[in-house]
């Protein structure tokens, strides 16, 4: 950017982009502005006046730092720069002025209020406010809104600054909520009472800058300063959302998105968001040992020993499932493969070439979305699969990129030019002109849906040749957070999971819910929940959950992450490392480690690049062989968002959102 | 005012189909993706039709502009002008509330809406006739108090006059809007006090009165028939309708803008007279274009002017747009008795006969000489026509 302009704000001289808004610039310059309306992911508004500032030599009033851009300020004498000022008594008398109309019909329930603590509104007041109030007269009350089970309202305490209304039209792409009457009958509302129909709806609490809109199974729980803040990773998807994951004592309470402009943006879904519940819930606790056709509980000791006495000798196959951390999937692969078994990561029998980065993970990343002008789906419904990432397509879809899919209809929350629902459309694709997604930067996205059929190689094989044509970027959306991860670690078998589990007399399930196990087989499973794997099993060892230890997780366009310990797990669980160590003790083929550091540095030594976090390594592009694909129609891989690995089905607020979804659903196809 | 859907609404809307062909001529006054910007003369329109605006009328504007439900609700919740609940069948008052009609006496007005009408405002009276609301200024602060009854202002109102404009109303009639109090316009009660000589031109009615009794549509619902469809901007650049060819305007309006165009002044001047519908705004226009010079310029000439009339008798001058009874006195004074004199005028003749009026720059303002070359052809235009119908001028 050569084209910089200089402007003094307080006095300190900065040089910013004339299209940057004061309030951007004066946060370049390190200076505070406060605000409620603004949020840099968001239109401007223009509508609270908290952000006013003084411009010197401008009208003699006031001006709204977000609506007003650096461009439009006009110099000082004699080519002199412009001045800002945000700490002059003008500023400060309309800041107390805008304060206190704020404040008019904001009710005074802070003790009550679920904000309290950490609510833009108390900061402000106190930071920029007056101590007194001048309005003696009655407040005004406004009418509660139902907008579901994940939102609580309390709209009286709204100071109408249409952050929500603007998310859920422009982000969410939803078009319920809108902001009616005028003057003090201004309300929000949504049309008709509707509740919100959107994976991310959850969001607008965050960006509520005061407690209208709280979040509903997290009410009243615990006040921010009780609880303890762990930065960490998401695994309710492949997209590896940042969180942040509040504890009180042993106890989740809540989960909050950070910042990561490279993966989620600021946002998260509501299945991230509000899965917790399921942390506490069917949690395995103690080893168990399946006696006489009856599990009954057992010591660590007692169940690692069958364990071990099982595998003995025997031919065994590892299965690892969605959510294991890589580290765990290393682990596993090392002691199996030790013992001469096979393992495999790829348990719904998604093709996935194994030796081949960029077949399964792409050469996309997430900000290339960004960018692009033009994007395919094939096979995957990105709302549904990561609705995080359906955002930023709808991003690029707003800023004029043509969006195109090849699968079922689906509702993404944006328009889209439907190719066909079949193969056979694949395959005209290839055949085609591409004179126009020549003209574009591209990005094919290709869900696992397309790939877990018979021929998914094919598939892939004729989407990698699509996007060679057309010169995109491909990415493999991923349903599994720990997919990639296990893939990177080679817990791949040739010929996928039946060539694993062939023959197999013992079987480890760690972590896989999702797979059919046929009978016969000695099956330990290790696992956080009592979900499918662990009713299939004769030994039951007790694992961690997601935030109850610290794990590399990389993400569908292969970022490394690291995940950390929010708390400890429940009962006698351990963390998983430490169970499958102790288990190789027993088996006499003790791992060459004793703590999780150990075992991450011997795992990065075997795949380097899992040691720089948070950097998406360049895969070079090496396309599969061109097959001949079956004639069938796409199936997404997704049909319930809200029940997808065993943490959200033994949440009840999931299976409520569920059966709501569903309802909705009936109803929709009623009315039609 | 806490402005939400009606509890009670209808089970569908939808325009008349000449409401529809204008509402959909309406969209092409915008780019192409650019149609939302259409939606309060949609949701007007969509009121003058219904009364109010009821949800599936929202719905039904929404639809049609590609927009989301609550972007509608948005729009017609933010205005008062919008209705949103049913209004009465004949008419809906909206009595000004505000500083000037206040103290001139608009409460006692709400009190006799609250006795005729309904109790409380927006509720429709018992036989679902009226219904009322107190309203902000409507700018008729100097003819206080005031109500504006449909699209019309009844002015300086008494209770008893708005008890009998309401009882007429009733029974089906439409009282003459304007002042009620026999004022003209808003010139002070004891009659004009400047510009009093311009009291020779005096119509009847006032400009606005005029119109409203012209147009007659004061209580009418609108179903789009009234007045013929026009869009003009298509011929500005607008885009056509759907695609297709461009929207039809009117045609007597559309021809005689394409002569005007063709032809120089002089003959247009001629045409519209003859023409149907709304040559009245035709000559107003095509007047003042014809020279917008000022007469101070042009070196002033006497023209030929006349002792006394033909033996025929002198024309009607009064039927010239802008001369009344008095100047029609002052033009015989110079010699000025029939219309081909006038219409034989040139500038220099404009020039002299202009410094000889009290009000400069009339001759051309009013068009004079286009309308008396008509006049003199024998033809008529729709002033001369209303007044030789009578009424036009007070009779003295």
């Amino acid at each position: 950017m050569t084209d910089l302009r200089k402007i003094i704000i307080d006095e300190k001289e900065v040089e910013v982009d004339p299209a940057m808004t004061l309030i951007q610039a004066c946060e370049q310059a390190g200076v505070e502005v406060p605000r409620f309306c603004y949020h840099e992911r968001l239109s401007i508004a223009g509508n609270c006046r908290m952000c006013l500032v003084e411009v010197v030599g401008g009208p003699p009033k006031p001006a709204a730092s977000c609506a007003m851009q650096v461009r439009d300020l006009r110099p000082g004498p004699e080519g002199a720069p412009p001045v800002v000022k945000t700490n002059s008594p003008m500023v400060k008398k309309a800041r107390e002025g805008v304060m206190e109309f704020m404040l008019i019909n904001h009710p005074l329930d802070c003790p009550i209020c679920d904000q309290g603590g950490e609510c833009d509104l108390q900061d402000q007041a106190m930071a920029y406010g007056l101590s007194t109030t001048r309005h003696k007269e009655a407040k005004r009350a406004v009418d509660d809104l139902d907008l579901g089970p994940l939102v609580s309202t309390a709209m009286t305490r709204c100071i109408s600054c249409t952050r929500c209304v603007r998310f859920t039209s422009e982000i969410a792409g939803i078009t319920q909520m809108g902001q009616t009457g005028r003057g003090e009958d201004a309300e929000i509302t949504s049309y008709l009472n509707e509740t919100l129909d959107s994976n991310l709806q959850g969001n607008i609490i965050d960006l509520c800058p005061v407690g209208a809109l709280t979040s509903k199974p997290y009410a009243f729980s615990a006040r921010p300063w009780e609880l303890r803040k762990t930065e960490t990773i998401d695994v309710m998807d492949s997209l590896g959302a940042n969180i942040r994951v509040d504890t009180k004592g042993r106890e989740v309470m809540r989960i909050l998105p950070r910042n990561h402009d490279g993966v989620n943006e600021e946002w998260i879904s509501d299945k991230t968001r509000f899965v917790w519940d399921g942390l506490r819930r069917q949690r395995l606790d103690t080893p168990y040992i399946r006696e006489g056709g009856k599990l009954r509980k057992a010591t660590w000791g007692e169940a690692l020993g069958k364990a071990a006495d099982a595998m003995k000798g025997k031919k065994v196959a590892g299965i690892i499932g969605d959510l294991v951390s890589t580290d765990a999937a290393f682990s596993l692969k090392q002691l199996i493969e030790g013992l001469g078994g096979k393992v495999e990561c790829r348990t719904d029998s998604a093709k996935l070439p194994d030796d081949n980065r960029s077949g399964y993970v792409g050469t996309a990343s997430i900000e290339d979305i960004d960018t692009a002008t033009g994007i395919m789906l094939i096979g995957t419904d990105p709302n549904i699969e990561s609705p995080v990432l359906n955002a930023r397509i709808r991003k690029a879809w707003l800023a004029g990129a043509k969006i195109g899919v090849v699968g079922p209809k689906i509702d993404l929350s944006y328009e889209y030019f439907h190719i066909g629902d079949d193969r056979a459309a694949l395959a005209n694709l290839n055949e085609g002109e591409h004179a126009d997604a020549l003209t574009r930067e591209t990005v094919v996205i290709i869900g696992q849906g397309a790939l877990r059929e018979a021929d998914g190689e094919a598939v892939l094989s004729q989407a990698m040749k699509f996007a060679e044509t057309t010169e995109s970027k491909l990415m493999v959306l991923h349903t599994a957070a720990g997919r990639v991860g296990a893939m990177d670690v080679g817990a791949v078998t040739e010929g996928g999971l039946e060539a694993a589990l062939d023959g197999a007399e013992v079987i480890y399930n760690l972590g896989s819910d999702e797979v059919e196990i046929s009978k016969g087989a000695f099956v330990i499973y290790q696992g956080s929940h009592g979900d499918r794997g662990a009713h299939r099993a004769d030994v039951i060892l007790p694992g961690a959950a997601y935030t109850e230890e610290s794990g590399v997780f990389v993400n569908t366009e292969g970022r490394p992450q690291l995940a950390q310990r929010a708390g400890f797990a429940p009962g006698d669980a351990k963390e998983n490392w430490a169970i499958l160590r102790a288990l190789s003790a027993e088996l006499e083929a003790t791992q060459p480690w004793d703590s999780l550091g150990g075992l991450r540095t011997q795992m990065i030594e075997a795949v380097p690049h899992l040691g720089a976090m948070d950097v998406v390594p360049e895969n070079e592009w090496k396309r599969v062989p061109l097959r001949k694909m079956g004639k069938a129609t796409f199936v997404n891989a997704i049909t319930d968002f809200y029940l997808t690995n065993p943490i959200a089905r033994s949440s009840q607020l999931m299976a409520e959102l569920s059966a709501n979804a569903k309802a909705r659903r009936e109803t929709a196809m009623a009315a039609e | 005012m806490l402005r939400r859907l009606h509890h009670t609404q209808p089970d569908s809307f939808a325009f008349t189909p000449d409401n529809l062909a204008w509402a959909t001529a309406q969209l092409t006054k915008y780019p192409e993706g650019r149609e939302a910007s259409a939606i309060i003369p949609l949701l007007w329109r969509a009121q003058e039709q219904e009364g109010w605006l009821s949800k599936p009328a929202l719905e039904y504007v929404a639809d049609m502009l590609g927009m989301a439900y609550i972007r509608a609700l948005e729009v017609a919740s933010f205005y008062f002008m919008f209705q949103m609940q049913p209004t009465g069948s004949i008419a809906h008052v909206q009595v000004c509330g505000t500083t000037s009609c206040m103290i001139c006496g608009a409460e006692s007005l709400i009190a006799v809406c609250q006795e005729m009408i309904a109790a409380n405002p927006h509720d429709v009276s018992e036989d679902g006739n009226f219904s009322w609301e107190e309203v902000e200024c409507l700018g008729a602060c100097s003819n206080a108090p005031m109500v504006q009854i449909g699209k019309d202002f009844y002015e300086d109102l008494t209770p008893d006059m708005l008890r009998d404009i309401l009882t007429r109303l009733g029974k089906g009639e439409v009282p003459v809007p304007g002042p009620q109090n026999g004022r003209y316009g808003c010139e002070p009660a004891g009659g004009a006090v400047v510009l009093a000589d311009y009291e020779s031109g005096k119509t009847q009615y006032n400009a606005s009165v005029q119109l409203a009794t012209d147009i007659g549509e004061t209580v009418k619902r609108i179903d789009g028939s009234e007045v013929p469809l026009t869009a003009p901007w298509t011929d500005r650049g607008g885009r056509p309708r759907n695609g297709e060819t461009p929207v039809e305007p009117m045609t007597a309006a559309k021809q005689a803008a394409a002569e005007k165009a063709a032809k120089p002044a002089k003959a247009a001047a001629k045409k519209p007279a003859a023409k149907k519908p709304a040559p009245k705004a035709e000559v107003a226009k095509a007047a003042p274009k014809v020279d917008a010079t000022p007469t101070d310029d042009v070196a002033e000439k006497k023209p030929r002017t006349m002792t006394a009339p033909r033996k025929a008798g002198a024309d009607d001058l009064k039927q010239l747009k802008g001369v009344g009874p008095k100047l029609e006195t002052t033009l015989n004074e110079m010699g000025f008795w029939h219309f081909d004199q006038i219409a034989k005028w040139d500038d220099a003749a404009v020039a002299w006969v202009d410094s000889r009026l009290k009000f400069k720059g009339r001759i051309i303002r009013d068009g004079w000489i286009d309308q008396a070359k008509a006049l003199a052809a024998g033809e008529e235009t729709e002033f001369s026509k209303r007044v030789q119908k009578g009424g036009v001028y007070k009779d003295k």
